[in-house]
């Protein structure tokens, strides 16, 4: 029998489907309790509205593999961050045509405000060129913003760092 | 396959056509919600109602948006900055009905209170305007929230801590989104200038109120304001824009939104927001 981590590595992110939940570090642990086998994810954003089909995939998948007896917690502490992100869904990103995140800023003290687009660390996952310009902040995702690379002039998404 | 009302139908149990289903989990599932020991159970409460209705009531306002703003990009951009408030509103909302004892849902409190219950602070609840009005608003809003949930990241309840820890990051992009939209308009021609200073000075008497320290807030609001004040500074500076001078906008008897005292169009607003919920009180989604 395939172990209750094993299968529950495999569920997908609902709106990054080249993703698992464990490459997009929302999955964070996975145990046996007398039997039970007890889940912990964090959600990426608080409005994130994929974290119920999250819970519906990693359930679904955990009783089809023998495991009827399943419970799915929220945790939230520590805050996801990007830099969660593993360094294989990183490349399965970028492989899809989604850049992925740059290191997330540090904190410490009253943030800074930013008045001006941040110097572009984003090269385009279509032609590789580092002239890209943030289109928008945010985009059909809570995770994501809108970005153009002005060598190929495509659009393409990019993993916001948080 | 028949349904007794349309409602029936939307809520059968296959939703697989919808694409996040139509069964809406306790937000707070799995999370220890237990009170920690000293912390007034009733204050926790009544202080997470406060910050959830803001956001709350704030989202609805940004959801109107929909449809209405200027650009595509701007249209996906509000309708996040939405999202994201209405998801520490979720959050807000239940971790209250855990920490008065009463187990009342997020649902219960959105959907089921009267106008003089909410806790928001009225700049939440302004509507109308132009573009203009919208991002003084959010910007102000934004900075004077992004300032408080800092604070909260060390609240002694480790929920509320952890809600705002998580709401720290968010509103940090929302807040650079107002701010660059008020250089832009600020800093841009005559006309859009014009509309800019309009909209913060519409906002101003609005203002006041955030910083007022209420007896059942865990955070001194007062001490808020010189951070705030230094963010406007720096932002109204690059977008050529005068600070208003308008005074605050007296409440009634002294009490404001955080009292239950609201303007006049908030009811038209619940009204909207609470309209399915209270047509149709046993409907599930």
């Amino acid at each position: 029998m395939v172990t209750a981590e094993a299968v529950a590595a495999t569920v997908t992110d609902p709106e990054l489907p080249m993703l698992t939940l464990a490459d997009l570090g929302v999955l964070r642990s996975v145990s046996e309790e007398d039997g039970r086998v007890v889940v912990a994810i964090t959600p990426t954003y608080t409005g994130c509205p994929a974290m119920d089909t999250m819970r519906d995939d990693l359930e679904h998948a955990l009783v089809s593999a023998g495991y009827p007896d399943v419970e799915i917690r929220t945790q939230l502490t520590p805050a996801w961050s990007s830099d969660w992100i593993s360094s294989a869904g990183r490349q399965k990103l970028a492989a899809a045509g989604i850049a992925p995140p740059g290191a997330a800023p540090l904190r410490s003290g009253p943030i800074p405000l930013t008045l001006s687009a941040p110097v572009s660390r984003v090269s385009c996952p279509l032609c590789g060129s580092p002239d890209t310009e943030e289109q928008s902040r945010f985009g059909a995702t809570a995770c994501k913003a809108l970005r153009r690379c002005r060598s190929c002039l495509e659009p393409f998404e990019h993993v916001k760092e948080i | 396959m028949s349904f007794d009302n349309v409602y029936e139908s939307l809520t059968e149990e296959n939703d697989a056509r919808w694409a996040f289903g139509t069964g809406f989990e306790d937000p707070l599932s799995g999370v220890d919600t237990s009170v920690p020991s000293g912390v007034d159970g009733a204050a926790l409460a009544a202080y997470c109602l406060m910050l959830g209705d803001d956001a709350l009531v704030f989202s609805h306002r940004l959801q109107e948006w929909c449809t209405n703003a200027p650009e595509l990009e701007d249209e996906v951009a509000i309708a996040n900055i939405a999202l994201d408030l209405l998801g520490q509103a979720r959050l807000l909302l239940a971790r209250a009905g855990k920490a008065d004892g009463s187990d009342r849902s997020e649902d219960s409190f959105a959907f089921q209170r009267a106008e003089n219950e909410f806790r928001n602070v009225r700049l939440a609840e302004l509507g109308g305007g132009h573009f203009g009005h919208l991002i003084a608003r959010l910007f102000v809003f934004s900075t004077w929230r992004l300032a408080l949930l800092q604070r909260l990241v060390s609240s002694v309840d480790p929920v509320l801590a952890a809600i705002a820890d998580k709401g720290v990051k968010e509103v940090t992009y929302h807040r650079d989104y107002a701010a660059q939209w008020l250089v832009r308009l600020g800093d841009g021609t005559p006309l859009s200038h014009e509309r800019m200073q309009e909209g913060l000075d519409a906002v101003w008497p609005y203002v006041g109120e955030l910083f007022r320290t209420h007896p059942l807030e865990l955070v001194d609001a007062a001490s808020l304001r010189p951070e705030f004040d230094a963010v406007l500074d720096q932002a109204l500076a690059a977008a050529t824009l005068v600070l208003p001078t308008a005074g605050e906008l007296a409440g009634v008897s002294g009490r404001t939104g955080r009292d239950g005292v609201h303007t006049e169009s908030f009811g038209f607003l619940l009204a909207e927001l609470q309209s399915v919920a209270r047509a149709m009180p046993d409907a599930k989604w």
